[in-house]
């Protein structure tokens, strides 16, 4: 069993803050094989497109037949730890500070050993659940899990080091205003965050959620507007230090492309509510996050980005705001490069149209705000990257994968 | 630098003999005549008018730094701004409305530099807007305000005083589900004030020249439709009107020369004389 995690105590102002240390992030481009299963949470093998044998670590070759043809398929997790040990000294600023730290190998059912980091209530001759989990430096690593869940699982310190649990940390959601914010604040106080930080843009609007936010555990309301960047820098400057994971709910929809509107007035709101937004946030809480990435039980640890799937390919119904949405994904991918130095992790969670008002003429399947809070708490637990959410998202990414130009002519 | 021009500069002196203005100035040194700013200061918090969002919308006051004594401009400070015309204390010109679309020099440059600098009445709501954020200045208010400060006189402004400039951003907007309520002129008030009064422009303190819920009146939007359909102007989000006499004062608003604009924001300033016993209550 593990040792539940405490809340944390307020810090001592006399001693530094200690600068977040990654693990060693040198790969091979073979061995980035396994990285995209690891970003979505899923068990993968190198696995040969000819011969059809599964081996590890990912080769350019088959190990059976030498074929090159090599891709990672999804396969089974299961295996049992065949040994384990303890890792008690290193010259690795990483791992130093955090001895001992448990290894193990484990034989999977389908046949490869791997050696994994463990998880501290798996042991050796144990059944073993192995993921593929992304590391403080953002690479594909060996975890192997206990087969059931076991009290206060998540609480694993080696474990924790993957994941990005909102237990205790204190969250930032940008836009509270809407019915996706409010389902996120909702779902963070549930997963058990310390403060979870509900934006209001123009407080001189009714917000008629305000009243059941304030209700919520751990919410305090907060004026921001992403649109603004006076307010996103006031904001910074009074709870920057504290903001442990930031979520990006703001959000501008409106339908139409580029030809059927008049002027450029509704593209640009996108991009500032979108695009510029991101940056604004970026400039004002970024650096502080990354600083303190490794300040305690609630570090800085993740930025989430809710994002519209058709970032990843244009939706001409939405098709402006599918571009503003594309912009956005560009710059994530900006800021997961310049949030990595400090362990800081960006998610994107990728949604299908939802539903809400600006989707109502948008016929089923929709994605109930709900259920796009639910895959990031998830995200956030298990410590994803790429989250695909609801029916559309899902089919978008594997019509994407197979044939990209089809699914330009039919969206 | 010596001046090589033939005609030597005016001297103040001269300027005395050509009339009044070094008077004025002597006036305005002296703090017998006092410049009262009428303006709200320009911000991202102040409200903006809302429309239903299908709409577009009126641009927020937004600011960004080009530089600020950085490697972005080491010795400079400056800022891009971006606002809508009818952002923040903002003058409407006629083609604003679709009533004033076809009138000549119904644009904002075309506004008379004459005209810039006018005469202002100032009626003084403020007690029945604190009453009810509804209210609605009628012709009658009108002829109340004239039995005691003498008929309105053509080509002037009048401003109508609610202290609204006073209340919070929140109560200032006064939104509710049926939309904003705020008050603002009655048709008849301002068929009065144009047709009868042949006033130069009217002007309120809250975000429109119309009441909040003036899309319920006959015709709607009377101030917007009347005014500007007969080629007048309209002054919003103005402040201070309590520091005003009821007549007297000299309203300088000249906006910016917008291109084919439909309005713009700008400084307004009021030229108040205080008399020694005290000024004008």
């Amino acid at each position: 069993m593990t040792e539940p995690l405490t809340p944390p105590k307020r810090k001592n102002p006399l001693e530094r803050t200690r600068a977040p240390l990654l693990p060693s992030a040198i790969r091979s481009r073979t061995a980035q094989m396994l990285t995209l299963a690891a970003a979505e949470g899923w068990f993968a093998l190198p696995t040969c497109l000819d011969c059809g044998a599964v081996h590890y670590p990912p080769r350019d070759a088959c190990p059976k037949c030498l074929s090159a043809r090599i891709a990672a398929q999804a396969a089974d997790g299961g295996g049992r730890v065949a040994a384990e040990t303890a890792i008690r000294t290193s010259t690795d600023p990483y791992f130093r500070e955090r001895m001992p730290w448990r290894i193990g190998t484990v034989v999977l059912d389908a046949g490869p050993s791997v050696i994994a980091h463990l998880h501290g209530d798996v042991r050796a001759g144990d059944r073993t659940r192995l993921e593929w989990k992304l590391d403080k430096s953002g690479q594909a690593v060996a975890f192997a899990l206990p087969q059931t869940e076991t009290a206060n699982m998540a609480d694993d310190p080696q474990l924790r080091e993957m994941t990005l649990d909102p237990k205790f940390r204190r969250v930032l959601v940008t836009d509270a205003r809407t019915a996706l914010g409010q389902a996120m604040v909702s779902a963070l106080s549930k997963a058990g965050a310390g403060i979870v930080f509900a934006g209001l843009a123009e407080p001189w609007k009714p917000a008629p959620a305000r009243e059941a936010l304030t209700r919520i555990r751990g919410v305090e309301i907060v004026p921001i507007d992403v649109t603004d960047t006076d307010s996103v820098n006031e904001l910074a400057g009074e709870i920057g230090a504290k903001v442990d994971i930031l979520i990006n709910t703001a959000e501008h929809v409106r339908p139409g492309g580029l030809m059927e509107r008049k002027g450029v007035g509704v593209a640009r709101e996108e991009l500032e509510a979108g695009y510029l937004g991101l940056i604004r946030l970026a400039q004002a809480f970024g650096p502080t996050m990354r600083f303190r990435g490794a300040d305690g039980a609630n570090s800085a640890c993740a930025w989430v980005n809710v994002l519209s799937v058709f970032a990843q390919v244009n939706w001409p119904q939405f098709g402006a705001h599918s571009a503003s949405q594309a912009a956005m994904l560009s710059a994530a991918q900006s800021l997961r490069a310049e949030l990595r130095p400090g362990g800081v992790r960006v998610i994107n969670v990728f949604t299908g149209p939802l539903e809400t008002e600006w989707y109502q003429a948008v016929p089923p399947p929709k994605v109930a705000p709900s259920q796009v809070a639910g895959a990031t708490i998830d995200a956030l637990q298990r410590g994803l990257e790429d989250v695909w959410v609801g029916d559309i998202a899902q089919d978008v990414r594997s019509r994407l994968a197979a044939n990209p130009k089809a699914i330009e002519r039919e969206l | 630098m010596t001046s090589r021009r033939t005609k030597a500069a005016k001297t103040p002196a001269d300027a005395t003999a050509s009339g009044g203005l070094a008077a004025f100035a002597t006036a305005l040194a002296a703090g017998a005549v006092e410049i009262v700013d009428l303006t709200q200061t320009l911000s991202p918090d102040f409200p903006t008018l809302v429309l239903p969002p299908e709409l577009g919308q009126c641009t927020p006051f937004r600011i960004e730094e080009i530089s600020r004594y950085d490697e972005r401009g080491p010795a400079w400070y400056w800022n891009t701004i971006t606002l809508s015309e009818h952002t923040g204390t903002h003058f409407d010109a006629p083609v604003h409305w679709i009533t004033g679309r076809d009138l000549p020099n119904n644009t904002v440059d075309a506004f008379p530099a004459q005209k810039q600098i006018a005469p202002a009445c100032v009626i003084d709501c403020a007690a029945a807007a604190a009453a009810d954020p509804d209210f609605l200045l009628e012709p009658a208010h009108i002829e109340t305000w004239e039995a005691r400060h003498g008929t309105i006189p053509a080509g002037c402004w009048v401003l109508m005083r609610t202290d609204w400039s006073k209340r919070d951003a929140g109560a200032y907007a006064n939104l509710r589900e049926d939309g904003a309520h705020t008050p603002g002129p009655s048709p008849a008030a301002i068929r009065l004030l144009v047709e009868k009064r042949a006033i130069l422009g009217f002007g309120t303190e809250t975000i429109g020249t119309d009441a909040g819920q003036a899309h319920h009146l006959d015709p709607p939007y009377p101030a917007h439709t009347i005014l500007h359909g007969a080629g007048r102007y309209g002054l919003q989000c103005l402040a201070n009107l309590d520091r005003l006499p009821a007549t007297g004062a000299l309203v300088v608003a000249p906006p910016l020369k917008i291109r084919h604009g439909s309005g713009s924001p700008l400084r307004v300033l009021a030229l108040v004389e205080r008399k020694a016993t005290g000024g004008a209550a």
